[in-house]
């Protein structure tokens, strides 16, 4: 039997691992990435959590993220597209239009 | 005992592969890597007894959105110009903000888990009083997500049109080709 | 080991066996059937009646040098028809081929003939379907050629958009049976109406049946769906660059995903394994033969039809497929609301 603390460790890992990805890459689609690792961290915490209390709410939830990441993911790309059309560089420090 | 070992594997799997996808140079090693951890992770899922959910998460992250990550590297193409990140002289290459930012991650592991492992009653074992018939059927699921959850239901389907519609106007070309 | 165990451990060897079998007699069964609609007789010369023509075929495959062209991704350009190929062979293990057996009294509980059964079975196997496409766009990819890229692109366009279809027949079904596992789904259809009409859903849901067999059919690339490889256009598509071993791979796993599409068919919608005359042990004979009947009419079609353009393809699959599928489920709840009440 895995107590409840491992997968919370292990989410808490994953979480962290996508932070740093998001801050320390310079590559617009990595950076995504990094935002759904950070997103597939919290699912796993909320399906550890329903499991341990006997509830569906937590699957529920998870749904609800993935739809939303889905979108999200889909709106970013667009943006992501639309950014490399106009100055052909994936590298975020690249628009630095609107700094003063 | 084999519970133990299909806990450790996948999700040794899964932590090895994230560490990766934010290591690797070519992007497109990053989408694969990244559908390998949605694996692990949908096999950590059945281990909690939540099969729908760890189909659901193969059919939407790693069978749709993933998909949606690799027509857009493909099409734009600009895997290898990476060069201006990985030249020496970027102040995010200098080996001292390596290694600060490791340092830093590893701290918020830390306080990730003390805030986590706070919330009492967490070294039971996650198999825990509830029989697992009644949490990991589809109806059970369904049930829930049409009474209790409705609203959210609908506003998420309108989310997904909102989406939908954003995404073409934004990739959506002015006037002629260049 | 006991002996449970170890007949399991049988059944799943004989299903990958069979399954590996079936792509070799499908090579077979489609140049035969090909040359006989053509008026001329298929492979005759390598052994009686040219039954031994796939196995020529895979040995002048594997004696071909292996080519990797110098511009193609090492790692890619290989795992793109590994990855063809496990999904393909991965998509069969939730689909049951026969019934609860105890093998003639050999063991003590039943067995349910089939690799597992999952009370999310059906959605598994659209789950594995669905990473299929990541061998194609892969193989198209990594190649480094146009003919390659268009190949893999057109492919995978064509396979997530029908997707939507191919899912929305398989929740009409669902709606049926009420429930997500493929057996429950077969045990829903035994038994007969007025005593002699099988209670097969392909009954109950004609639209359903022939959408979900136009989705398998563009889900597989076949034609008339199979623009993307059609040999006619693009040299072969996104499988230009690949030669021996990695190119084999694909027809392979295009060969069993067909055969995945009809085993699922039947089971959804022919009734399985059920039939008359044969004792429950046997019943997987139906099963064949049912499936057999499906994956002739794959190639009656391949044959028999012209080609899609891929524009056409496209706006097939979204404006008229996606609809019928649409109103198939609503008129499907509302049979079984109707019925119910």
């Amino acid at each position: 039997m895995i107590p409840l603390s491992h997968y919370l460790i292990v989410s808490a890992i994953l979480f962290a691992i996508g932070t740093a990805g998001v801050f320390l890459r310079r590559n617009l689609i990595t950076i995504l990435l990094s935002i759904e690792i950070m997103l597939n961290a919290v699912n796993l915490t909320f399906i550890a959590f329903a499991r341990q209390h006997g509830s569906v709410d937590g699957q529920i939830i998870v749904f609800f993220v993935m739809t939303v990441a889905a979108a999200e993911a889909a709106v970013g790309l667009a943006i992501v597209i639309g950014l490399f059309r106009h100055r052909e560089s994936l590298n975020p420090d690249a628009f630095t239009l609107l700094k003063w | 005992m084999p519970e133990t070992l299909i806990f450790y594997l996948l999700s040794g799997l899964a932590i090895v592969t994230s560490a990766l996808v934010i290591g690797q140079r070519n992007p497109m090693y990053s989408v694969m890597l990244l559908i390998a951890s949605f694996g692990a992770l949908a096999g950590l899922y059945v281990t909690l007894d939540a099969p729908f959910v760890a189909v659901a998460q193969i059919i939407i992250y790693a069978g749709a959105i993933m998909v949606l990550f690799l027509f857009v590297v493909m099409l734009l193409n600009a895997p290898q110009e990476d060069a201006a990140e990985w030249d020496r002289t970027h102040p995010l290459r200098q080996p001292g903000v390596g290694r600060f930012g490791a340092l830093l991650a590893l701290l918020l592991v830390v306080q990730l888990s003390w805030a986590l492992l706070r919330t009492g009653s967490v070294e039971v074992p996650v198999a825990g009083a509830v029989d697992a018939e009644t949490i990991s059927s589809v109806r059970a699921v369904g049930r829930t997500l049409f009474t209790d959850y409705v609203f959210a239901f609908e506003a998420t389907s309108i989310l997904i049109l909102v989406a939908m519609v954003g995404a073409v106007v934004l990739a959506h070309r002015e006037g002629e080709e260049r | 080991m006991e002996l449970r165990f170890l007949v399991q451990l049988a059944v799943i060897g004989l299903t990958f066996f069979m399954l590996i079998n079936a792509s070799a007699l499908l090579v077979y069964a489609e140049r035969k059937v090909m040359g006989f609609m053509q008026q001329r007789y298929g492979p005759y010369r390598v052994g009686p009646h040219g039954l031994l023509q796939p196995f020529a075929d895979i040995l002048k495959l594997l004696f071909k040098e292996e080519l990797r062209p110098k511009g193609a991704d090492k790692w890619l350009f290989t795992l793109a028809p590994m990855l063809s190929v496990t999904a393909a062979f991965a998509a069969f293990a939730t689909v049951p081929w026969g019934g609860e057996t105890t093998l003639f009294g050999l063991l003590d509980d039943p067995i349910k003939l089939g690799v597992a059964d999952v009370n999310v079975g059906v959605l598994v196997v659209f789950a594995i379907t669905s990473m299929g496409v990541y061998g194609i766009v892969l193989a198209g990819w990594s190649s480094n050629s146009k003919y390659s890229l268009f190949g893999g692109l057109r492919a995978s366009a064509q396979m997530i958009s029908y997707e939507l279809s191919y899912a929305t027949a398989l929740a009409a079904v669902i709606l049926l049976s009420g429930s997500m596992s493929l057996r429950e789904t077969v045990d829903a259809q035994a038994g007969f109406w007025f005593g002699f009409i099988p209670q097969w859903y392909v009954f109950l849901q004609p639209l359903g049946f022939i959408i979900y067999m136009i989705a398998g059919i563009a889900e597989t690339n076949r034609a008339p769906f199979d623009f993307p490889e059609a040999e006619q256009e693009l040299v072969a598509g996104y499988n230009t660059e690949y030669s021996s071993v990695r190119f084999a791979l694909f027809p392979q796993a295009e060969y069993i995903n067909m055969a995945t599409t009809a085993a699922v068919a039947t089971d959804l919608y022919l009734g399985g394994w059920h039939g008359p005359f044969l004792p429950p042990e046997l019943e997987w004979i139906w099963f064949l033969v049912k499936v057999g009947i499906i994956l002739f009419a794959y190639i009656w079609v391949r044959w028999t039809v012209p080609r899609y353009r891929y524009d056409q393809l496209m706006q097939f699959g979204w404006k008229w497929l996606f609809p019928a599928a649409v109103i198939n489920l609503i008129l499907t709840a509302a049979g079984v609301l109707y019925f119910n009440a």
